[in-house]
């Protein structure tokens, strides 16, 4: 019994106090040397640990990006698992840098929760998968069919405005964990699996027994666009984050990568010159490195070398790029010019 | 005349078939009525067409612990422990630094020692709480390092096994004396006292511990002052002691009350004081009456250790989860689910064997 009083008062101890939130966000990081970025507790391709430990995904490359444009170092950046109802809670009281959880902007989040979206990162969508034997080719031919949907989401409520306004009917078969839900799709309880075509395509290529048996049809019936955010009330930090995302979109855009960027650092094209710091000015109005483009561009690489290394056709995913292709490849991924 | 009286025993007959022997128990268990047959038929039937499959997953169509995830999925059929082979470190540890994961087993390794050492009636000395200090703080030096050359480990690091363990072990080490104070204080005739106690107990037990969790990790972040944060650990640490510590009050009240008057006023009569009579008299035959529903406590605030999932902590069940998460193994959740069952059974199942013995030995004189 002492040794537990002891042991509780001992624990007491250990409470710690970081700088003020009111001073600038890049100053309290600088002088704790590393950003604190909320990720997902585990989802697949967007922030999971892998099986030594470390983190990997898209949104927890997106943190790195943003240690590398302040610190240089990939790895100046400590991951804080965030469960969807801790992760607004935690960006607002500081606990968190930034947010980099798989998050749909929207107005709501924007004004009321306080957030401040930076470039979106993932444009995602609700969809249907089926199976190939019921040769249905589109959503609209769902009428009557029972949905396997994991309850507690939006994707439930968009399910029911999609039926409802093409006077479909439909059995939803409710489930909460999202393995079970596949289970339950892959045993046959139901007709469709809903959930978002990134979450759909990671299920045929990952879970399914015969990927090529299941079907994902073509209508989005939603709109998420994923992206970073911070809180309001520091301009210099959401500029920093916005500006360190468009880079990777912009690198892409320009051709360059983490392997052939040092061939461009004496580019003609003043544009370049500009984005990669050899004319200064950029990093300078961030209050960054003017090398900064260049240093996540080498060390984290560009917007296509996120994706492909995280979620692509060469990953287990097999994600293709869709609505995330550059705007040049009728895409929506777009840059604000660097100058 | 003394020919019709035999002398001679006859040679000792079996009794019939159908009264000993197993086929006398099968019609006395199992087809005693009708009805009975029927049930046990049925249920031999089902037994019978769930253990083979079950058998042929689990052992004979399953992939070893080196099977990679492409062999796994292409004939799935079985069990594919290569998933528990390729994840046991991050199930067991958690996102703790993979080449220093030595200092969390021997934490777990620390811990069950203790906790086996101390279910020895025998070391129920004064000294075992020394020994219980120097264990705790040996676990502190492990787990957080950053003296003896120990790298430092941020305590949000920490997972997996041990992260249960420091949980429930320090969870339950300091809510039990909170818990036996508090019933003390619900039984206390002193008015302020008693409402104090009856209060926090109503309030604690009036809220599921996920919203208490939610309080702790979501909630009082936003109350603190700009900047100031306390640990996630230990927050998450508070509520569970504090949680832990009203449901153990109830348990140990009910021994108290089990305990006849004329005990107390016993201990009365031979002049002790409050706490003599507590400490000497009184609390020894509560607790021992208490057993059955404390150990229940225990077990079920052992499994209720999971729900640090929701604040974003791996505890054992949380790093079974994430390891799914993981691209190139998804999809493994029975496996996954199935190792880390069976490690909570064997703790709960240990703590609830020990338990009927020691409720043996301490209930003697109450045996009817």
């Amino acid at each position: 019994m002492k040794s537990g009083i002891l042991a509780a008062a001992a624990a007491a101890v250990v409470v710690t106090a970081t700088a003020g939130a009111q001073a600038a966000t890049l100053d309290t990081v600088k002088s704790r040397g590393f950003v604190q970025c909320g990720v997902n507790a585990g989802l697949p391709g967007f922030g999971s640990p892998d099986s030594a430990g470390n983190w990997t995904g898209l949104d927890v490359d997106y943190c790195r990006a943003v240690a590398v444009a302040i610190f240089n170092d990939p790895n100046k950046v400590k991951f804080t698992p965030l469960s969807a109802q801790q992760r607004f809670p935690a960006i607002q009281s500081g606990e968190v840098d930034l947010l980099s959880r798989n998050t749909t902007v929207t107005l709501t989040r924007d004004t009321s929760v306080g957030l401040n979206f930076a470039p979106v990162t993932y444009y995602d969508g609700q969809g249907f998968m089926v199976n190939k034997k019921l040769g249905v080719k589109s959503a609209k031919e769902l009428n009557g069919a029972t949905v396997c949907v994991q309850s507690g989401t939006t994707t439930e409520l968009n399910l029911a405005d999609f039926f409802r306004s093409n006077n479909m009917s439909y059995n939803p078969v409710v489930i909460e964990s999202n393995d079970e839900v596949n289970a339950a799709y892959f045993a046959g309880r139901c007709d469709v699996l809903t959930t978002d075509v990134s979450g759909l395509a990671g299920t045929r290529a990952g879970v399914a027994p015969v990927p090529d048996d299941h079907v994902i049809l073509p209508e989005v019936i939603s709109k998420e666009p994923l992206a970073p955010a911070v809180r309001h009330g520091d301009d210099q930090w959401f500029d920093i984050v916005k500006w360190t995302i468009n880079v990777a979109i912009q690198a892409e855009e320009f051709g360059i990568t983490s392997k052939n960027v040092d061939e461009f650092v004496n580019s003609k094209n003043p544009d370049i010159l500009r984005f990669l710091g050899t004319t200064p000015g950029m990093g300078k109005a961030l209050g960054l490195d003017e090398k900064y483009a260049y240093n996540v561009v080498k060390k984290v690489g560009n917007y296509g070398e996120v994706f492909d290394r995280n979620v692509g056709p060469g990953t287990p995913l097999k994600l293709e790029r869709g609505l995330n292709a550059l705007w040049t490849k009728g895409g929506l991924q777009y840059s604000a010019p660097f100058r | 005349m003394t020919d019709n009286v035999q002398s001679v025993g006859l040679p000792d007959e079996r009794p019939p078939a159908n009264t000993v022997g197993p086929i006398a128990w099968l019609r006395n268990n199992l087809f005693n009525t009708w009805y009975n047959a029927i049930l046990t038929v049925l249920v031999l039937a089902l037994l019978g067409s769930a253990i083979p499959p079950f058998v042929d997953w689990l052992f004979i169509n399953a992939h070893g612990l080196d099977a990679s995830s492409a062999v796994c999925r292409k004939d799935n059929s079985g069990a594919c422990w290569g998933f528990i082979g390729e994840k046991l470190r991050f199930i067991l540890f958690g996102t703790f630094p993979y080449e220093q994961q030595w200092r969390p087993l021997l934490t777990i390794v620390i811990f069950i020692t203790l906790l086996v050492a101390s279910c020895d009636r025998r070391f129920w000395k004064p000294w075992l709480g020394l020994v219980w200090i120097a264990g705790f703080l040996s676990v502190a030096v492990l787990m957080w390092g950053g003296v003896l050359g120990l790298t430092p480990v941020e305590n949000t690091l920490w997972g997996g096994l041990p992260l249960t363990l420091i949980l429930s072990v320090i969870g339950l080490a300091v809510a039990f004396p909170a818990a036996i104070l508090l019933a003390l204080g619900r039984r206390s005739n002193m008015p302020a006292v008693k409402v104090l106690c009856v209060t926090y107990i109503e309030l604690i037990r009036g809220v599921p511990l996920i919203s208490l969790l939610f309080m702790a990790s979501v909630m009082l972040p936003l109350f603190l002052p700009n900047g100031v944060s306390i640990d996630k650990l230990l927050r998450a640490q508070i509520a569970f002691i504090m949680f832990a510590a009203a449901y153990m009050a109830e348990a140990i009240r009910g021994g108290l009350q089990a305990i006849p008057k004329g005990q107390y006023e016993a201990a009365d009569g031979l002049g002790l004081s409050y706490w003599q009579k507590m400490l000497k008299i009184i609390l020894p035959q509560a607790l021992a009456i208490a057993i059955p529903p404390l150990v229940n406590t225990f077990i079920s605030f052992f499994k209720d250790t999971s729900l640090v999932i929701i604040i974003g902590l791996y505890d054992l069940l949380g790093a079974g989860k994430a390891a799914l998460s993981d691209p190139s193994w998804r999809g493994f959740y029975r496996e996954a689910y199935l190792f880390v069952g069976v490690i909570y059974w064997i703790f709960c199942f240990s703590m609830s064997k020990y338990s009927q013995k020691l409720e043996r030995d301490l209930n003697r004189s109450h045996r009817r």
